[in-house]
């Protein structure tokens, strides 16, 4: 069996125009070795969960700071789990306040980074929830 | 059911999840392929290729509306290259793929090379044959945007688009050799900038000096607002009449069979053969090293 890299799917749901974070993180999971799969701005969580069916990704992450997140997360972990995906582990970075993060993690989000997380603390746990 | 039968009944994630066995080359994929295999060959397959930036994906995308406006179900596998660093790859086709999102009748495929040259991933000519047997009436293979002559994807598609776009650079330069020896339909995208008219004309010129049987068509396309596509896909479509008058569609696939059939006896013998002598295999190799023995001798004996 040759390697199986672990595949991703960087996505910015909502209308939320601050891609950087985003962009950075595809490059650091690149620069790990993982198969990013960068979809770009203004996407509706029906577009991220038919996205990661048919790239059969490994891991969705979600990037938001515009605050939206309650309203967005939600719907994408309810549409990945309509679709079968149960497999699909999903990390959200961006502006998340503390007192939100506990009903994410509740939810099924693997991992909630805020700003100024090193992108290898990021990587490490990706690789450890994916573990292949 | 098995992966194969769910695939065969339209199950989009069963077929997202054997294109993931096939590329990572795990053992199950080969039945599933095996059984998949004799229901393709109905799919017409379109390969985009081009320098990076000139449109590809813009274009791809406008097609595959133009297919669903004709009610015809499209695949699109979009190849871009993996780091020969990390082994990663960032796959950002899909950005421009976005109004084709939430269409049941699209399926969209991002690939990396993973090593492979020629603008292909390795496993693409499966992945054509699997997304064949799923139903796909088009199938639109996207190259990595090398801007070399990539000749893999001439023979795996029964019609292969060349994009240009004007202002790369000198225009005739632009245009490399051997980009004529592959494009069955030459596509100058972006016509709405400065200089088109001239990297039109460079075009011409250079398929005037061509002798090919087949008169490559010239459309100008601004996919980024949906002009021309039209005419390319009617462009295809006479390139596609071509060959199924001239027996060039058999032979095509004769040509594309007899490579795929080298390929695979080539890997075959290759394991076998290092599965059974991997100790003399090593043995050689410090003979060789060392100058005590040479190549080709010793290439000989293992093999008798
Ligand atoms: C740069 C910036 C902008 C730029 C954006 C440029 C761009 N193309 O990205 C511009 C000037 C355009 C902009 C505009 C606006 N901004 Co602004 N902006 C910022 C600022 C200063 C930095 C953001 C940034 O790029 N950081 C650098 C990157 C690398 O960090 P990051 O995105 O946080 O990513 C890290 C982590 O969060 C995490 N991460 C992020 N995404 C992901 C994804 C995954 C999968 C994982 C695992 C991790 C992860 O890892 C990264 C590395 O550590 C922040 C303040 C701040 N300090 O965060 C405000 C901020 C985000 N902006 C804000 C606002 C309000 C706006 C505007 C609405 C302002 C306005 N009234 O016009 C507009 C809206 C624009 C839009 N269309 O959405 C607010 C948001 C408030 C909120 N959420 O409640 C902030 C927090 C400023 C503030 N304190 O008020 N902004
Ligand atoms: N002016 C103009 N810009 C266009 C046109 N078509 C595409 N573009 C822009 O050209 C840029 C590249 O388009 P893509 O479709 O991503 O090109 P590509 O060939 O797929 O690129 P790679 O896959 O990276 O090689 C984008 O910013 C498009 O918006 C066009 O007809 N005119
Ligand atoms: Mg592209």
């Amino acid at each position: 069996m040759t390697t199986s890299p672990i595949r991703v799917l960087v996505a910015k749901p909502g209308l939320d125009g601050h891609d950087r974070g985003a962009k950075v993180i595809a490059r650091a999971l690149r620069d790990a070795g993982m198969e990013v799969i960068y979809t770009g701005l203004r996407q509706t969580p029906e577009m991220i969960a038919e996205a990661a069916l048919q790239e059969d990704v490994d891991v969705v992450g979600l990037s938001i700071l515009s605050g939206a997140h309650n309203a967005l997360v939600p719907k994408v972990m309810d549409l990945l789990k309509g679709k079968g995906l149960n497999d699909v582990r999903v990390f959200l970075g961006g502006i998340v306040p503390d007192e939100d993060i506990p009903p994410l993690k509740a939810l099924g989000v693997a991992d909630v980074f805020g700003p100024g997380t090193s992108t290898d603390v990021i990587v490490e746990s990706i690789r450890k929830t994916i573990r292949k | 059911m098995t992966l194969h039968d769910s695939i065969l009944s339209g199950d989009r994630r069963a077929l997202a999840r054997l294109i993931t066995k096939i590329e990572n080359d795990q053992p199950e994929s080969r039945a599933a392929l095996a059984a998949l295999y004799p229901r393709g060959g109905r799919a017409q397959v379109i390969g985009v290729t081009g320098a990076p930036g000139t449109g590809k994906s813009t274009l791809v995308s406008e097609m595959a509306k133009a297919y669903r406006r004709a009610a015809k179900t499209v695949a699109i596998i979009a190849v871009d290259p993996t780091s020969p660093f990390t082994g990663g790859a960032i796959l950002g086709d899909r950005i421009r793929m976005r109004d084709l999102s939430g269409d049941d009748g699209v399926f969209i495929r991002s690939m990396a090379t993973r090593g492979s040259l020629g603008g292909l991933a390795r496993a693409t000519d499966e992945v054509v044959a699997v997304v064949d047997a799923a139903g796909f009436d088009v199938i639109m293979i996207e190259t990595v945007g090398a801007g070399q002559s990539e000749v893999d994807i001439a023979r795996l598609a029964h019609t292969t688009l060349v994009v240009e776009a004007p202002g790369l650079g000198d225009d005739v330069q632009a245009i490399k050799a051997g980009i004529l020896e592959i494009a069955d339909v030459l596509v100058l995208n972006k016509a709405d900038l400065p200089g088109a008219e001239a990297a039109t004309r460079a075009l011409r010129g250079m398929l005037m000096l061509a002798h090919t049987q087949w008169d490559v068509p010239i459309c100008e396309t601004v996919a980024a607002e949906g002009k021309g596509v039209a005419e390319v896909i009617a462009a295809i479509d006479r390139h596609r009449n071509y060959l199924l008058q001239n027996d060039g569609m058999i032979q095509r696939e004769r040509d594309r069979v007899r490579r795929q059939l080298e390929n695979l006896a080539r890997d075959l013998l290759y394991s076998r053969f290092i599965a059974a002598k991997r100790d003399e295999v090593d043995a050689a190799i410090e003979a060789v090293a060392s100058r005590q023995r040479d190549p080709y001798s010793v290439v000989d004996e293992l093999l008798k």
